[in-house]
């Protein structure tokens, strides 16, 4: 038995909610219809040779057998057209660009919250609101270089911003190598479609790092890609790009900060670093500022950004803007700064925090998805209408005691995708991850993202700690 | 080049040579141990293995009696003995996955498919075949290892650090290997004890992969002082101490070059080499060569600290 089975439906990427054939699908329809399974799972198989080859493998947090497992991979690729791409390339820019002036807002004049628009305590008690942040003026005042948002698609008109991750959105390498290992298995549908490629991403990535070195920094910045290390769930996406990126990855004990300017150990001695991709949370990055237990930083980090010789990408303190209440607000921090409707739709939401919006949530549990403000990953959240009753009581009480810490929304009826499970092609739910880049020059973002698929009948959790799967995702040139 | 690149690189080849180091050893005693006493001689094969990779004192403290089965699992398969082949295989992907970035393709595969081929041995009997395609597996592995580090990287300080994890490693197995069979390598005037030596001899070529070398190097019978002068001054034999530290020098004197300055690894380096380069073996017998193995030794674990306080930290 599936969780959180819809109650109607789900409009289907190839099919719609009939059986006909959308738009962009016609070519790959017609090969899945004259393939076999036993094709498709000789396809699989050598899929799976190939990530296995590749290294890519991702840990689970928790579970001692899973230090390292491959990440399963759907051989079916998501296509989405043209016009459906440029209308969502749109609404990403937007939405980033809003995410930009909000963050930079919060951290100067908090214009938007004198406005009454966002509450005050949202953002500063906000766990995730940094105080050493405050005043602090950034270089080119970008916040979020690298953002991943995630849309989910109800029907076909109709795509929703999930999530913002404004922090250290993770996914792109699966983005890439996915394309690769496509292209060896299936090189005749890449010949019988227009499919704009993805592998620019790094180039783009690095130049948008670049453009956001201190004004000081030499012409050619160095570059450096701060990792938690070989035992983070991300490890292999960070050397991945680090390598992609020819730059130095990078751990805390490779840095060291000698009057305000940060350094790495080489073989020849200290080499100054001026832009810094790190993909370290904020608590771990500086133990003098941040966590003092923190083995994974560099002592003096948070002095030498202050001081300005450093960019760090993302900023220090943008996980204000990716909470789930802050995203409730979403539209109207649009409208605020850009003047604009918003483009992409923000799924309805009820804040717990507003006493009418909790009694409705308490009454209304085996209906509604309630996830924690702050959490990710698929942790922490209840799904009521795959609930039982001792479940949705255990929360209510949670939630009673603790209501600012909640939101909750409708539980959507998620788009499928043709996905090759054990009994053959069936429809799974699914969503993108499309990454924005923001640099002092411009914005930059490649065409696709990752699609993730949750591969459990009916399931609506995408994320791959829990089950969740990844296609290759196919922009079709207009 | 990150200092901490250099040193997964330079313990990256470290432990994909100490695992084929071993398997050579385990290899040697393995048919050593199938001669009669009659003619191999009364020494245990087994704690001589286990002394030849250096871990005797880890050993005694798991178990009372050098055992075929005890030594075989210790050396080869034991998690408890941080230099087994498994252990060493494993060190060794770890220091890999560190630094995925600084590899080529085709050492990750080389590495990682090692690693992966480790599980075939998993909880199977371990009897001789087994043992010995074990053994294959881990010459095969480090071959692959060497030829793809060899074929496919650039000829920067990564390779020279990889190269001097390599020959460093090499340098103190090979003495290791002499040092616990110094007593039956005896000089050219002493009274040759017959045949039973002999094949302690051979023994002692083959956990090195030398044997046919010392027929084409000196086309005579084992003598034992021949068989130490091989191991010892002979730069032909890529497995000498001479050969190692030639490599040894000229590899941190690409270093110095590239980076334009030098310390006191090139100075220790230099001078070991010289040294190996004016010896005799006469000499070295006459002083005794358990005690130039023990000061080569010492001295070789000297360079590899000079090296990691020069650019590894």
């Amino acid at each position: 038995m599936g969780i959180g089975a819809p109650m109607v439906v789900a409009f289907d990427e190839m099919s719609g909610t009939d059986t006909a054939c959308r738009p962009g699908y016609e070519v790959l329809k017609r090969w899945l219809d004259g393939t076999t399974p036993e094709l498709l799972g000789h396809r699989r198989a050598e899929a799976e040779l190939l990530f296995r080859r590749m290294g890519i493998t991702f840990a689970v947090y928790g579970e001692a057998e899973a230090e390292e497992r491959l990440i399963p991979f759907d051989i079916i690729p998501r296509i989405i057209t043209g016009s459906e791409w440029t209308h969502l390339a749109r609404g990403l820019e937007q939405r980033v660009k809003a995410l930009n002036a909000f963050l930079s807002d919060v951290y100067s004049r908090g214009e938007i919250m004198k406005a009454g628009i966002v509450p005050e305590d949202l953002v500063y008690r906000n766990p995730y609101y940094r105080p050493e942040m405050a005043g602090l003026r950034l270089p080119h005042d970008i916040y979020v270089m690298i953002g991943g948002i995630d849309i989910v698609r109800v029907d076909p008109d109709t795509f929703y911003v999930l999530e913002d991750n404004a922090r250290t959105p993770s996914g792109v390498s699966y983005m890439l190598e996915n394309r690769e290992v496509m292209m060896r298995l299936f090189p005749d549908l890449f010949a019988e479609h227009r499919i704009a490629p993805v592998d620019n991403y790094p180039d783009a990535l690095l130049a948008t790092l670049k453009s956001v070195a201190p004004k000081t920094a030499p012409g050619d910045p160095t570059v450096a890609l701060l990792t938690p290390g070989p035992f983070n769930s991300a490890y292999y996406e960070h050397s991945f790009l680090a390598d992609k990126l020819g730059v130095e990855l990078v751990e805390g004990r490779d840095l060291m900060v000698r009057d305000n300017v940060v350094y790495m150990r080489t073989t020849e001695g200290p080499k100054r670093v001026d832009v810094i991709y790190r993909r370290l949370d904020d608590d771990f990055l500086d133990p003098l500022s941040f966590r003092p237990d923190s083995m994974l930083g560099c002592p003096g980090l948070m002095n030498a950004y202050r001081a300005g010789t450093v960019s760090l990408a993302n900023a220090v303190g943008t996980g204000v803007a990716d909470d789930k209440a802050v995203y409730s607000y979403m539209p109207e921090i649009v409208k605020f700064y850009l003047g604009e409707e918003p483009i992409l739709k923000n799924v309805p939401t009820y804040r717990c925090r507003e006493a009418d919006s909790l009694r409705y949530v308490l009454e209304h549990l085996e209906e509604l998805v309630v996830k924690e403000v702050a959490g990710s990953g698929g942790y922490g959240m209840l799904i009521g209408p795959a609930s039982d009753k001792k479940t949705r009581d255990l929360f209510a009480e949670k939630l009673k005691a603790d209501p600012d810490n909640f939101i909750a929304q409708p539980t959507l009826a998620l788009s499928t995708s043709p996905t090759f499970v054990d009994a053959g092609i069936a429809p799974r739910h699914v969503d993108l991850r499309p990454f924005v880049l923001t640099g002092a020059d411009r914005v930059r973002i490649v065409p696709g993202g990752l699609t993730r698929v949750a591969l459990k009948e009916g399931s609506l959790i995408v994320n791959s700690s829990q089950g969740g799967g990844t296609k290759d995702t196919w922009v079709l040139d207009a | 080049m990150l200092s901490r690149t250099a040193e997964n690189l330079f313990w990256l080849a470290r432990y994909v040579e100490r695992a084929e180091n071993t398997a050579r050893i385990l290899d040697a005693a393995n048919r050593l141990a199938a001669i009669p006493i009659s003619y191999a001689g009364g020494s245990n094969e087994w704690e001589s293995a286990v002394a030849a990779t250096g871990s005797a004192a880890g050993f005694q403290s798991l178990h009372a009696e050098a055992t075929p089965e005890a030594v075989v699992d210790f050396l080869a398969f034991s998690p408890d003995n941080p230099s087994s082949i498994r252990s060493c295989l494993e060190r060794a992907r770890a220091n890999a996955r560190a630094v995925r970035t600084a590899l080529t393709g085709e050492m990750w595969d080389s590495i990682n498919g090692a690693w992966l081929g480790l599980k075939r041995f998993d909880g199977v009997r371990r009897d001789r075949i087994r043992l010995n395609e074990f053994l294959s597996f881990v010459k095969e592995a480090s071959l692959r290892f060497d030829g793809s580090a060899y074929r496919t990287m650039l000829r920067n300080d990564a390779f020279c650090f990889s190269s001097l994890g390599s020959f460093i490693e090499r340098a103190d197995n090979t003495a290791r290997i002499l040092d616990v069979k110094y007593h039956v390598l005896l000089p050219a005037e002493s009274n040759v004890g017959g045949g039973l030596d002999y094949f302690q001899w051979s023994s002692i070529l083959r956990s090195v992969s030398a044997n046919t070398a010392y027929h084409w190097v000196y086309r005579e019978s084992l003598k034992p002082w021949l068989v130490a002068d091989l191991l010892v001054l002979n730069d032909q034999l890529p497995r000498s101490l001479a050969s190692c530290y030639d490599n040894i020098a000229a590899f941190l004197d690409e270093l110095s070059q590239a980076y334009g300055r030098q310390g006191p690894a090139q100075r220790i380096a230099r001078s070991t080499r010289n040294r190996l380069q004016n010896a005799t073996m006469e000499g070295i017998f006459q002083s005794g060569l358990h005690e130039f193995l023990t000061e080569f030794i010492g001295e070789n674990g000297r360079l590899g600290q000079a090296i990691t306080d020069q650019y590894l930290v």
